[in-house]
C-alpha cells in the first residue's frame, strides 16, 4: 500500500490533494492540477501501474450509463429466473443451459448439441453487430455496456460511498493508517466480494434450475461445480472490477486493437474539437474570448476519465468512449457561459470540415455498415427460417460394416443396420418403420417386431437407437448394391422422415 | 562496482555494468506480472511437494500429506463403474434368458456388455463382425450347428466344443477315407450326394450311388437329406452355408479326413452374467432363434 501512496504523490502534482487547488482555471472552475495517467509520453511498459481516482460526473451521458448500467445488471441477476412453460416433460427456465442434459433452452427455442449452428450464427450476428455498432457510432458497447465498463462503474459506485470522491480518496490513500481508514477500506472490499460472490452466484443459474439450486447452495449441497464456478467468478469479477479496472481494457481485451479496422473518418467518437479550444489557457473574469480557445485548462476531462488519458491528446487505444469528459467538459462551459459541446461525439470527418468552416454532415449511409447490416440481416434471415422450420424428428441409419452382408441358409442376403431416431418433441411418439425401393425386403427389429411393419417407441425428448435386420432374397439383388429408403412415419401425426441407405451383397 | 550504480542517460533505466565494445546491457526490469506469477509458481510449487506425491527415493517416493495415488483413483473409478453396472449385472444374474431379452433395459445392457466381452474373447476366432471363417462359425446367420436359441448358445458358450469340460458338447465327424471305413470312389459318392443337395449339378450315377453310401454312413447324425442335426452338432448339408468350404475339393477333404473344430468352455473363465450377455448379444447378430 505504501508504494501505491509514493507513486500517486509523484503522479499529483500537489502532495496534499486536490482539495487545494492551486490556480482556478476560470470564474467558478478549480484548475485540477493533475497529468494524464496514460499518456503517451508517460507510458512505460515496466513501470508500476498508477492508480486512476475517476472524479464523478454529472450529466446527460452519465445518466444515460446509469441506466443502461441498471438495466443490463438486472438482465444479469433476473434472466435466469423468468419462468417458461414447456410441457411437463421439459424444464420451465426461460434461459437454461443443461450441459448434463446436452440442452440449451431459450425461451421458445430449444437446442440440441448437434444444432450448435445456431450459436454459430448467434456468435456472428453478435460479432457483426459489434461491428456495425462500431462502424457508426465508435466503442459505445465498450463505453456503455460491456460487462468490464458495468461492473467497474459498479465498483466505484462502491468505493465512492465509503472513501468519498476523487479529492477524498486520494487523501486517503495518502494517509497513514488509521482505524478509519481501515474501516472505510475494509467496508469497501467487503461490499465488492459480496457483488463478486452475487456476480459467480448468478452464473450458476444459467446452467441449472434457480429456485432449486439456490436452496441447494444455501444448504451447500449443491454440486461442488457451482461452488468452483462461483469463486472463479468471484475472483475475477473483485480483480477485474476492483483492481485490474481499466487494465483489462488496455493490456488484456483484444477488442482495442481491432475496433480500429472498424472505425473510419465517418464513425462517430467522442472528440476534442481542437479548432475551438485551441490555443488553450487559463481564463480570467471578463478577459476577451478573442484570439483564445474555449478549453480553459480546467482538466475536468482528464480527472473524471476512468481511463486514465486526456481526449485532447486525440483519438487513443485507451479510450472507451463512455462520454463521461463530454459531460464534465459541458458543466464547465456552461459556468463560463461558452457554448456546450468542446468535446462531443463527432467524427473526425466532420470536425476537420468545422475547422474549415463547412457544414457538418452526416453519412450513415457508407459502405462499411451497409455490408455489415447486410450480413446480419442474412444470416439472421437463415438462423430465422432454420428455427421456423425445425425438424422435431429426424432418423440417421449407419449400416454394419463389418460384416459388410451375411448370407443365409435359404440363399437370401441380409444387411444389419443400426437405426437413431431424434424425437425432438416433449411427448412419447410411436414410429412406424418401413423401407422403400425394395420389394422383397423383410424387416426386422431386434427386441421389436418378428416381420411385418414394426412401431418403435421414442421417449420424449429423446434419441432411441434399434438394430434392424433387412432381409432380401438373392434374386431381387441384381447388383452388388441396391439404394433403399428408410421411412418412419409418427403413428399419431402422420410426420414422416427418410433416410436414404444401402442394402450391400456379395461383388458380382 | 558493489554500491555504485550506473544510470543509462538517454533511457533513464540502470545498466548492468557490463560492457562490450562500449556497449552496455541495460538492468531493464522484469514486468510484475510476471514476476508475481513466478513467485506465486515457487510457491505452488513447494507447496505440491508437500501435499502430492514429488521427490523419488531409493526404494520408495515421498507420498505427500494429501495421500494422492493416481492409482487409487483408478481403482476407485473402476469401482464406481462396477458399482453402476451391478444393478443391471445382479438383474441379469437373477433373470433367465428370456426374461433378459424381453427387458428393453436389460437386452440393451446385455447387447453393450456382450459386445465387448466379445471383442475380448471371441473375436479372435470369430471375427470382430462375429462373421467367422473358414472353420468359425458365422455367428450373424440362421444356421446353428449346435442350435440358435439362447439356451443353445448359453450352453455351446459356456461348455464349449470338444473343449475339456465333462460337459462339453461332442460330436464326431470321422475322417472316412483316413480311418479306413469307405474307399476313395464311396467317398467321391458321398461328395457328389452331398453337393446335389444344395442344388449342385452332379453326375447323376455319382449321386445315385452316393445316396446309399450316405444313407449307410452318414444319416445317422445327418439325417435323411442331409438337414443335419444339432444335439451332435452336424451340419445342415442341404443349404447354402459351409463351415469349411462348399467346393468339390473342401467337401471331399471334409469327408476324407473329418472335422473336429474346437470351442474352449468359458464358463469359469468369465462368470455367469457375462456368459449371459455374450450369450444375448450373438443371438441379436440376427439369426437367433
Amino acid at each position: 500500500m505504501q508504494h501505491a501512496v509514493e507513486a500517486d504523490e509523484a503522479r499529483i502534482a500537489v502532495p496534499e490533494g486536490e482539495s487545494a487547488p492551486t490556480a482556478a482555471a476560470g470564474p467558478g472552475v478549480e484548475r485540477a492540477a493533475v497529468e494524464p495517467v496514460n499518456k503517451r509520453e508517460r507510458r512505460g511498459l515496466y513501470a508500476k501501474r498508477k492508480k486512476i481516482h475517476p472524479r464523478r460526473a454529472r450529466g446527460t451521458f452519465r445518466k444515460v450509463k446509469w441506466i443502461v448500467m441498471a438495466v443490463t445488471l438486472a438482465i444479469y441477476y433476473l434472466a435466469p429466473w423468468i419462468r417458461w412453460d414447456r410441457g411437463p416433460n421439459a424444464p420451465d427456465q426461460a434461459i437454461l443451459i443443461d450441459l448434463p442434459g446436452r440442452r440449451f433452452y431459450f425461451f421458445f427455442i430449444e437446442i440440441w448439441p448437434q444444432e450448435v449452428y445456431y450459436l454459430t450464427g448467434l456468435l456472428i450476428i453478435a460479432a457483426l453487430g459489434l461491428f456495425l455498432v462500431t462502424s457508426l457510432f465508435g466503442r459505445v458497447w465498450c463505453g456503455y455496456t460491456c460487462p468490464q465498463t458495468v461492473w467497474t462503474d459498479l465498483f466505484l459506485v462502491v468505493e465512492r460511498f465509503f472513501e468519498g470522491d476523487r479529492a477524498a480518496r486520494i487523501r486517503l490513500d495518502q494517509a497513514p493508517w488509521t482505524a478509519r481508514k481501515l474501516l472505510r477500506k475494509t467496508a469497501k472490499h467487503a461490499v465488492w466480494l459480496v457483488i463478486a460472490v452475487l456476480t459467480g452466484g448468478a452464473w450458476v443459474f444459467y446452467f441449472a434450475d434457480a429456485p432449486t439450486l439456490t436452496a441447494d447452495l444455501v444448504a451447500f449441497d449443491a454440486p461442488l461445480v457451482s461452488y468452483v464456478f462461483i469463486g472463479l467468478l468471484t475472483f475475477t469479477t473483485y480483480t477485474l472490477g476492483g483492481h485490474a479496472r481499466e487494465q483489462v481494457c488496455t493490456y488484456m481485451c483484444p477488442w482495442p486493437r481491432i475496433q480500429a479496422a472498424m472505425v473510419d473518418a465517418n464513425s462517430m467518437v467522442v472528440t476534442y474539437r481542437d479548432y475551438r479550444g485551441e490555443p488553450r489557457g487559463h481564463y480570467r473574469k471578463g478577459q476577451s474570448w478573442e484570439g483564445r480557445g474555449d478549453c480553459i485548462d480546467c482538466n475536468q476531462c482528464v480527472v473524471v476519465c476512468p481511463m486514465g488519458i486526456d481526449i485532447r491528446d486525440g483519438q487513443q487505444l485507451e479510450c472507451i468512449n463512455c462520454a463521461l469528459c463530454i459531460d464534465a467538459c459541458n458543466d464547465v462551459m456552461t459556468k463560463i457561459g461558452r457554448p456546450r459541446g468542446l468535446i462531443a461525439y463527432d467524427t473526425l470527418e466532420n470536425v476537420s470540415r468545422r475547422a474549415a468552416g463547412a457544414s457538418a454532415r452526416v453519412a450513415l449511409l457508407r459502405a462499411r455498415p451497409i455490408i455489415y447490416g447486410t450480413i446480419i440481416l442474412v444470416v439472421g434471415a437463415v438462423m430465422l427460417a432454420t428455427l421456423l422450420t425445425r425438424a422435431t424428428l429426424d432418423v440417421n441409419v449407419l449400416r454394419d460394416r463389418n460384416p459388410l452382408f451375411v448370407h443365409l441358409s435359404d440363399g437370401s442376403i441380409r444387411n444389419g443396420y443400426t437405426l437413431k431416431i431424434i424425437n425432438k418433441e416433449h411427448d412419447t411418439r410411436r414410429f412406424r418403420l418401413s423401407v422403400a425401393g425394395a420389394a422383397g425386403a423383410t424387416l426386422d427389429v431386434v427386441g421389436v417386431s418378428d416381420g411385418g411393419e414394426p412401431v418403435l417407441t421414442v421417449e420424449p425428448d429423446r434419441l432411441a437407437s434399434f438394430r434392424v435386420y433387412v432381409t432380401l432374397p438373392a434374386k431381387d439383388l441384381e447388383g452388388s448394391s441396391l439404394p433403399i429408403d428408410f421411412v418412419v412415419e409418427d403413428t399419431t401425426s402422420g410426420a414422416r422422415a427418410t433416410y436414404d441407405g444401402i442394402f450391400r451383397g456379395p461383388e458380382r | 562496482m558493489a554500491g555504485y550504480k550506473e544510470t543509462d542517460e538517454i533511457t533513464g533505466t540502470e545498466t548492468t555494468g557490463h560492457e562490450w565494445d562500449g556497449i552496455k546491457e541495460l538492468n531493464t526490469p522484469l514486468p510484475r506480472w510476471w514476476l508475481w506469477t513466478f513467485y506465486a509458481t515457487v510457491v505452488w510449487a513447494v507447496g505440491y511437494w508437500i501435499a502430492m506425491p514429488a521427490w523419488p527415493l531409493v526404494s520408495s517416493y515421498t507420498k505427500g500429506v494429501l495421500g494422492y495415488s493416481n492409482r487409487a483413483v483408478v481403482a476407485e473409478r473402476l469401482a464406481d463403474a462396477r458399482a453402476a453396472q451391478s444393478q443391471y449385472l445382479e438383474r441379469i444374474q437373477a433373470a433367465s434368458l428370456e426374461e433378459i431379452n424381453s427387458d428393453t433395459d436389460l437386452l440393451n445392457f446385455a447387447i453393450a456388455g456382450g459386445r465387448s466381452a466379445f471383442a475380448v474373447n471371441c473375436s479372435q476366432c470369430h471375427g470382430l463382425g462375429a462373421a467367422g471363417g473358414r472353420g468359425y462359425a458365422n455367428l450373424n446367420d440362421d444356421a446353428w450347428l449346435w442350435g440358435g436359441t439362447l439356451e443353445d448358445i448359453a450352453q455351446t458358450v459356456r461348455f464349449g466344443i470338444r473343449s475339456n469340460h465333462e460337459e462339453t458338447r461332442l460330436g464326431d465327424m470321422p475322417g472316412f477315407l483316413r480311418d479306413g471305413i469307405l474307399d476313395r470312389a464311396q467317398v467321391a459318392d458321398a461328395a457328389a450326394y452331398v453337393l446335389s443337395l444344395s442344388g449342385g449339378a452332379e453326375d447323376q450315377a455319382a449321386v445315385a450311388r452316393g445316396a446309399e453310401v450316405f444313407a449307410e454312413n452318414c444319416t445317422a447324425c445327418h439325417q435323411e437329406g442331409g438337414v443335419g442335426n444339432t444335439e451332435v452338432g452336424a451340419p445342415n448339408l442341404s443349404d447354402e452355408i459351409w463351415l469349411y468350404g462348399g467346393d468339390k475339393e473342401t467337401v471331399l477333404t471334409t469327408i476324407a479326413n473329418g472335422r473336429a473344430g474346437v470351442m474352449p468352455a468359458w464358463t469359469g473363465r468369465l462368470d455367469d452374467a457375462t456368459i449371459k450377455q455374450l450369450a444375448v448379444y450373438v443371438h441379436s447378430l440376427g439369426g437367433g432363434q
